[in-house]
């Protein structure tokens, strides 16, 4: 209402920049949906359209390959146990990402760079090959085949974004914020509580989401670490890739829908205070 | 929010606690076979439900599948019963497996199998659990390009040519497809029907004049050859879609073309060449490790797997026949019906050079393939001069054979020593 | 006691700790099979590696592949975030939207964009459907490399720009609006304003969503094997094929060793490059 008003009143130029702003947000969208939707139209397509040539753009409403996954034995199990994995992962990675995060921006020590390096480095090396040594070790401890077992070599891969993230979010914020609030009496950590908190939500935010879709689609070790526990993505995605057409894209569609639920119940928190949310 | 998230990922940590402790130990069955989901599926409710004891049917990819049997092995304690893998799995793994006492013999195990597993040394390390091969299959559309005065049965490779190049000529695209894909088994292509069908070995006549003429009839051939190829893993869909008409694969991998669209697709067998026609049979084992929980229950369920009943309800599953001698009954999926008429065809016929997997390799067995792989990618794909990527490939294959020390297997002649390439 | 110049270390202990036990340890076992054969210490490893007739295509097209993909993700990950923080209305659905791609695993984006490309894939049908072609046609064939390069970038761009797109998001809230409001009294036009105002203080997260980007770029493999099966050798590719096919443990880590070399050299490189000065810091 008030914008409507206000775009009216606003010289032509400016109403062009809205169109065009409308226009690339539109286009965005689609490029973002239309994979997306081609994978729900295969999804609910029967076997013979999925086979077939032309495809149609619209989907047939028919949920035989769907209904597969239903009965496939096991599955609701192994989607719990995706989920603790996950859910384990992210308190993990957050719990010791942030503090190290914090340390990183407002601290000058030595080992700093060297601290970066080793978190990077865990991004930057292959996993499948670090699974051997890993799965020994599990065995030999006795957290082999262990949901914990998984969340920690999750933990390890969701770790650096973690660091990261909230390291670049805490280097955002001036340190005089703190300061301040140091100042009018607080402790350390009140001041933390008081003014960063809210400030870095969005960041924790990130690494939560992070945290949770790497945690979520990893298969290798996954596959090698867990046998009776196994979560969605080993039970379903490492056989996906040799299953009949229709059956690799309702598997895919599967294991996409609970990932995207996630995302959409913490987007908000990716906003930050006073940046954008107050506008 | 804080508290809210950690007080379910308490409940959760205790979730999964708990889990761990209250599952009843199944017997795990860790296979690189069945592993298509529905094979999968079939695999637990149709074969394995009849054993007597709870059985875990786990299918996973090669990687994921060796690197836990290594770490198992290694860690020397672990929790897999049984093994379903491939001849050539279980060479990469050798080291961690039992030696088996199954009863061949009253199994009625085809005795040639029973030696494959023996992985070239002389305790039984895995057991033959079910077999498959190679044929070809045609969509019908495909058939009215066949040249002139060809048999389907007795095609030769040049006919294979013709006719690959009359569809494209007759379409205006390549309708012949291989499985070259990184998923595909182009290389048992080659090693097992190419290569056999025109110079009668392997291994000894990888460089001859007569392994050139195979590769450079080869290249003909995949001038008609859809150039998708190089993507496909299972040649039934691409059948099925149209994409293509006519296929080389293993026969459970064309299974479902048959299956959806019986009156679609005819099969037949592999062409001959000069030599005759190339055979390679494909065989899966079932194979104890050296830590499995309870030896004494995974035998028995190798047993189980060896009876005329789960041979059949494998088969079944998974489109691979059985290795014991049973008598089928005449209910089978179309794809079981074309696969079998193939195979008592190619069987009986006499010119059949019958391409035995490669033993004695160990853990070479990649390798191997590789120098077959890279052939074709380095020549076919890459364009590079037959006869000098030949030499060259053979050096590489010359030195595994040194370092393995595996003597010739069929079809080259038997040899003292490392296999020779001549 | 707690020391002003312990704190650092005390926050860091529990992630150091971890990763030495989870990452470190197995690294190091890794590390030194890619150094030794049969118990000697040797480079054999990587002569085979780096010697191997693939080798220069797989390395060509991981640096090709990240130097194609990541500057298109930077530019069209800033467009969003940027767009995302001017929108008046549906601004949390769109920023939805925007993030989705992140909960696709690479596997399945590359089922997704077999789906697309394929011979009877949906591309060709809507070619069809437009009546442009008659006829579907092959566009993964291994000839057109340059197709499947292009396909690639398309699904990469697709999956992963999501990835920058969040830390940007959360980065650009920070940015106090007052800034940008000044500029704009004092008449600076909006690109100036982004490119004057914005970025400077995007620089930390820009950095790091940066080094997260282009370290997985170099990790590319589950989309290229399904669009390019073979015919696009990347390093990711070749250090599964060693390990798993070829049955080469030592090999494999010589590739992996090198993966981890270009992606501490590439991490060194952004660093320096967009450095953020401690007295610039806001």
């Amino acid at each position: 209402m008030t914008t409507t008003t206000l775009t009216d009143a606003l010289p032509a130029h400016r109403k062009r920049g809205r169109f065009a702003m409308r226009a690339a947000v539109v286009a965005l969208l689609l490029w973002v949906l239309v994979p997306l939707w081609l994978l729900a139209v295969n999804t609910f397509s029967s076997p013979d359209a999925v086979n077939g040539f032309p495809k149609s753009l619209v989907p047939e409403f028919d949920l035989g390959s769907l209904s597969f996954f239903a009965g496939f034995q096991g599955v609701s199990r192994a989607l719990l146990n995706s989920a603790i994995v996950a859910l384990l992962t992210m308190i993990m990675s957050i719990g010791l990402g942030a503090p190290a995060g914090y340390a990183l921006s407002r601290f000058d020590f030595r080992g700093k760079e060297s601290f970066r390096l080793l978190v990077l480095m865990t991004r930057a090396f292959p996993l499948p090959l670090l699974a051997l040594p890993l799965a020994v070790m599990f065995i030999r401890v006795g957290l082999d085949d262990s949901l914990f077992g998984l969340a920690l070599v999750h933990t390890t891969l969701a770790l650096p974004f973690a660091v990261l993230i909230t390291f670049s979010l805490f280097s955002g914020i001036p340190m005089e914020l703190e300061e301040a609030a140091w100042t009018l009496g607080c402790t350390r950590i009140g001041a933390f509580h008081k003014v960063v908190w809210p400030l870095i939500r969005p960041g924790i935010a990130a690494s939560a989401v992070f945290a949770f879709v790497i945690s979520w689609n990893e298969v290798f070790a996954a596959s090698v670490l867990t046998i009776q526990n196994r979560t969605l993505t080993a039970f379903l995605l490492q056989s996906l890739d040799v299953s009949p057409m229709p059956l690799k894209f309702a598997g895919g569609f599967v294991l996409v829908v609970p990932a995207l639920i996630f995302i959409f119940l913490v987007r908000k928190y990716l906003f930050a205070m006073w940046g954008i949310a107050n506008r | 929010m804080t508290k809210f998230r950690l007080t379910t990922g308490i409940v959760a940590a205790g979730l999964a606690l708990c889990a761990t402790s209250a599952q009843a130990q199944d017997l795990l069955f860790w296979s690189t076979q069945a592993k298509p989901v529905e094979e999968t599926q079939r695999m637990r409710d149709d074969v394995l439900s009849g054993f007597d004891q709870p059985v875990d049917y786990q299918a996973a990819d090669e990687g994921p599948w060796i690197t836990r049997i290594q770490a198992e092995t290694q860690a020397g304690s672990g929790s897999i019963a049984l093994l379903g893998g491939l001849h050539g799995d279980f060479t990469s793994v050798e080291g961690g497996l039992v030696d088996l006492d199954t009863d061949l013999d009253s199994a009625n195990v085809v005795p040639a199998y029973a030696e494959l597993g023996k992985l070239g040394g002389d305790g039984q390390k895995y057991v033959p659990w079910m077999q498959a091969t190679y044929m070809m299959a045609a969509n019908k559309q495909a058939l009215e390009f066949l040249p002139e005065g060809a048999d389907l049965n007795e095609l030769t490779y040049d006919q294979l040519i013709q006719w690959a190049g009359a569809m494209a000529e007759a379409t205006g695209g390549p309708k012949f497809g291989l499985p070259a894909g990184p998923k595909g088994l182009k290389h048992r292509f080659f090693q097992g029907y190419l290569l056999p069908s025109y110079t009668g070995g392997v291994v000894r006549t990888f460089k001859s004049a007569e392994a050139e003429e195979a590769w450079n009839k080869l290249a003909e051939l995949w001038q008609f050859t859809t150039p998708a190829s190089t993507n496909y893993a299972f040649m039934q869909e691409p059948l099925l879609t149209g994409e293509v008409w006519v296929a080389f694969d293993h026969t459970a991998r064309l299974a479902e073309a048959f299956n959806q669209k019986p009156d679609d697709f005819v099969a037949f067998p592999t062409p001959k060449g000069p030599k005759g026609r190339g055979y390679m049979p494909v065989i899966a084992g079932m194979a104890i490790p050296a830590t499995a929980p309870d030896p004494e229950a995974s035998a028995a369920l190798i047993d189980y797997m060896l009876s005329p009943e789960a041979q059949i309800a494998t088969l079944r599953a998974t489109n691979f026949f059985p290795v014991v001698d049973v008598d089928l009954p005449d209910d089978m999926p179309p794809s079981v019906k074309a696969a079998g008429e193939v195979i008592s065809y190619t069987s009986k016929s006499e010119d059949s050079i019958t391409a035995l997997l490669p033993m004695g390799l160990g853990d070479a067995g990649g390798k191997f393939n590789q120098v077959y792989v890279d052939m074709f990618e380095r020549t076919i794909l890459g364009g590079q001069p037959i006869r000098d990527a030949l030499d060259d490939q053979a050096n590489a294959l010359d030195a595994l054979m040194k370092e393995t020390g595996a003597p010739c297997w069929a079809p080259d002649a038997p040899s003292d020593g490392p296999c020779p390439v001549e | 006691m707690l020391t002003p110049a312990r704190i650092p270390y005390l926050l860091l202990l529990p992630a150091t700790l971890f990763l030495c036990a989870f990452f470190l340890y197995p690294f190091v076992l890794v590390a030194i099979e890619a150094f030794t054969r049969d118990g000697t210490f040797t480079a054999q490893n990587f002569q085979t590696a780096l010697g191997h007739w693939k080798f220069p295509a797989a390395m060509t097209n991981t640096l090709l592949l990240a130097a194609v993909v990541v500057p298109i993700q930077t530019a069209l990950a800033l467009l969003m975030a940027v767009l995302v923080t001017k929108m008046t209305s549906g601004r949390d659905m769109a920023l939805y939207v925007f993030t989705i791609p992140l909960g696709i695993s690479d596997l399945a984006a590359g089922i997704i964009w077999l789906a697309i490309f394929e011979q009877s894939g949906f591309l060709n049908s809507m070619l069809y459907h437009l009546g442009i072609i008659d006829q579907p046609g092959t566009w993964l064939g291994y000839q057109s490399k340059g197709v499947i390069f292009a396909a690639v970038v398309l699904a990469e761009v697709w999956r992963a720009t999501a990835i920058m797109l969040v830390i940007l998001v959360a980065g650009m809230g920070l940015i106090p609006k007052e800034y940008d409001e000044a500029a704009e009294v004092f008449g600076a036009s909006p690109w100036k304003r982004f490119i004057r105002v914005t970025l400077p203080l995007l620089r930390p997260s820009l950095q790091t969503a940066l080094i997260l980007r282009v370290i997985l770029a170099f990790e590319v493999f589950a989309v290229v094997a399904a669009l390019g099966g073979t015919s696009l050798p990347v390093l990711m590719g070749e250090t599964y094929h060693w390990q798993f096919a070829l049955q080469d443990r030592g090999v494999a880590a010589a590739f992996a060793i090198v993966i981890l070399a270009i992606s501490i050299a590439a991490t060194l490189v952004i660093m320096r490059a967009l450095r953020v000065p401690k007295e610039a810091r806001i």
